[in-house]
This record gives C-alpha cells, structure tokens and sequence, in this order.
C-alpha cells in the first residue's frame, strides 16, 4: 500500500503540473483567437479539438489493454524519456538563462499579431482558419496531456489518478481563464516544466527498465531516487551551464 | 494535406527537439537493452547502465548548450 502511495502521489502531481502547463499555453492562443476574431470560432476550434481528443482516447485506450504489459512499459519508457528529458533539457536552458523563458503575455501578443496578419490577408477565410488556429492548440496540448496521463499509468492501473490530476489542471486552467479573459502570465512556467521534467525522466527510466526485466530496488520507491538523482543532476547542470543575462541566445 | 504535414511534424517535436540529446538517449536505451538481452541474471546492470546513461547524457548536453 505505502508503496503503491509513493508512485500514485507523484503520479498524480506529474499529471496535474504537466496539464497545467499544456492548458495555459492552450488557453493563451484560445484567448488571442477570441481576442482578434471573437469567442465563436475560438470556442468552436477549442471544441473541435477536445472532440477529436476524446475520439483518440476512445479508440486507442482498449488497444492498450491487449499489448503485452513489459512491451507496453519499454515503449512508453522510451517515450517518456524522450519527451521528459526534452521538457527537463529546455527547463534546464532556461534557468541557466541559455535560452529565453518562455512568456504568456509575449506568446499572446504575437499569435495576435500573426492572427490579424492572416486577417489582412484572407478576410473572406479568417473564421476558418481562426477556428483551426483555436483547434490545434487544443488538439496538440491536449495531446500531450493524454500521452503524459496514460505514460503516467503504463498499465499498472492508475488511470483514473492521473487522469484526475490532468483534469483538475484543465478545468482550473480553463476556469480562471473563463474569468480573467486574459494569458496567465504570471505561473511559473519554467518551474513547473523543471518539476514535471525531473518526475517525467524518472518514470522514463523506471517503466524502461521494467520493460527490459530489471528488477529495481525498493519497487516503486525507486522512481523517488531517481526522481532526486535528475534533481541534483539538473541543478548541477544549471550552475555549470548559466550564462550572463547579456548572453541569452534568441 | 500541409496542415496534415504540420500536424505530424508538430507531434515529432513533442518528443525530438534536439537531435542530438534525443539519438544519445535511444543509444543510452540500445546500450542498456543489449546488456539485458546478454546478461539476463544480472538486469541491475542494465538499469545502471539506463539510470546514469540518461543523467549524463542530460547533464553532457545541457553544460555543452551552456558552453556554446
């Protein structure tokens, strides 16, 4: 029980910071839609796009349940490492001031930009393509919520956990959003990709060593070492790597 | 079709950015399943192999970016 509680907490914090970075960079270019061609294409791209969402997890997710469970882990692994040493590298960068941080009220102001270009230039098409514009922002976040929540699982049933965390960060995301009418600038973006970055790669590495038949010592508490070792490892990194404010790459 | 094209290209950045960090981490896996494969009685080498090939191939990339 204490054991399965050590992966299921992280689990579901992984979850629920990650979605909270998707959906904010979602709900930003949703807004600059709304902001630049009103709330109708805006709302319809966003709807669009979570139907599609819910088409994939309804067609995919029983696939799930056939594939053999070590093979579903190793792929699954290697994908989380791939996609949470991306997250941690960028987070990495960022704090060491190697590369600029990302900004929500930046992202807005040009999406708004881009969006009344592309007004300028295809009046007749403009809903069209500011509906498309609100849907794959929905669709591509919302993708990588749906691969972090099921990576998160990898059939060692905590589905509906992480999913919860996932859905609680959208539905806040969404609600604050709904009220303020403008970018959540001020979460701290890079903070959070850091901590989603260090959970993700250690339960990259975890689900690939299972997939390949290592046995890890202490279970599932082995993912809070490696959670601490990527930790420790990242913040090395980061004083090894910083970089006056001059220097900051574009 | 380009907005399909992009679509797709958008969902291979999800999880390749850098080339380099993303073919050191497969090399990293390679390595770690080849030993698994030769040495099945001995799997912790494997997930050593695993653990601190991904640290350093992490830390070898982001102390280079820092450094160019």
């Amino acid at each position: 029980m204490s054991s399965s509680l050590a992966v299921l907490w992280p689990a579901i914090a992984a979850a629920f910071l990650a979605s909270l970075v998707e959906a904010v960079e979602a709900l930003t270019i949703v807004l600059a839609v709304a902001t630049v061609r009103g709330w109708r294409p805006a709302g319809l791209g966003a709807l669009a796009g979570l139907a599609v969402l819910v088409a994939i997890v309804v067609a995919l997710g029983p696939l799930l349940d056939r594939v053999p469970l070590h093979l579903l882990q190793f792929v699954i692994g290697v994908l989380l490492l791939l996609f949470g040493m991306r997250w941690l590298r960028k987070a990495i960068l960022r704090s060491a001031g190697v590369i600029p941080l990302h900004d929500e009220a930046m992202a807005f102001a040009a999406e708004t930009a881009e969006l009344r270009e592309q007004a300028r230039r295809h009046e007749a098409r403009l809903d069209w393509l500011a509906g498309l514009t609100s849907f794959k922002a929905v669709l591509l976040e919302g993708l990588e919520v749906v691969f972090i929540v099921i990576a998160l699982s990898a059939g060692r049933g905590r589905l509906i956990a992480a999913s919860a965390g996932a859905l609680a960060a959208c539905l806040l995301v969404a609600g604050v959003g709904l009220v303020l009418h403008r970018p959540l600038a001020r979460v701290p973006e890079n903070t959070l990709k850091f901590a989603v970055g260090v959970m993700l790669s250690a339960f990259g590495v975890f689900w690939t060593g299972e997939g390949l038949g290592v046995n890890w010592p202490g279970a599932d508490f082995a993912i809070v070492a490696f959670a601490a070792l990527f930790l420790a490892i990242s913040g090395l990194a980061v004083v090894l790597a910083r970089r006056p404010k001059a220097e900051v790459l574009p | 079709m380009t907005a399909l094209t992009g679509l797709l290209r958008e969902l291979v950045k999800l999880f390749v950015d850098d080339g380099a960090l993303a073919l050191a981490i497969i090399a990293v896996v390679a390595a770690a399943a080849i030993l698994a494969k030769l040495v099945p009685d001995v799997s912790l080498a494997a997930g050593a192999v695993l653990l601190f090939g991904c640290l350093g191939v992490l830390f070898a990339n982001t102390v280079r970016a820092g450094g160019r």
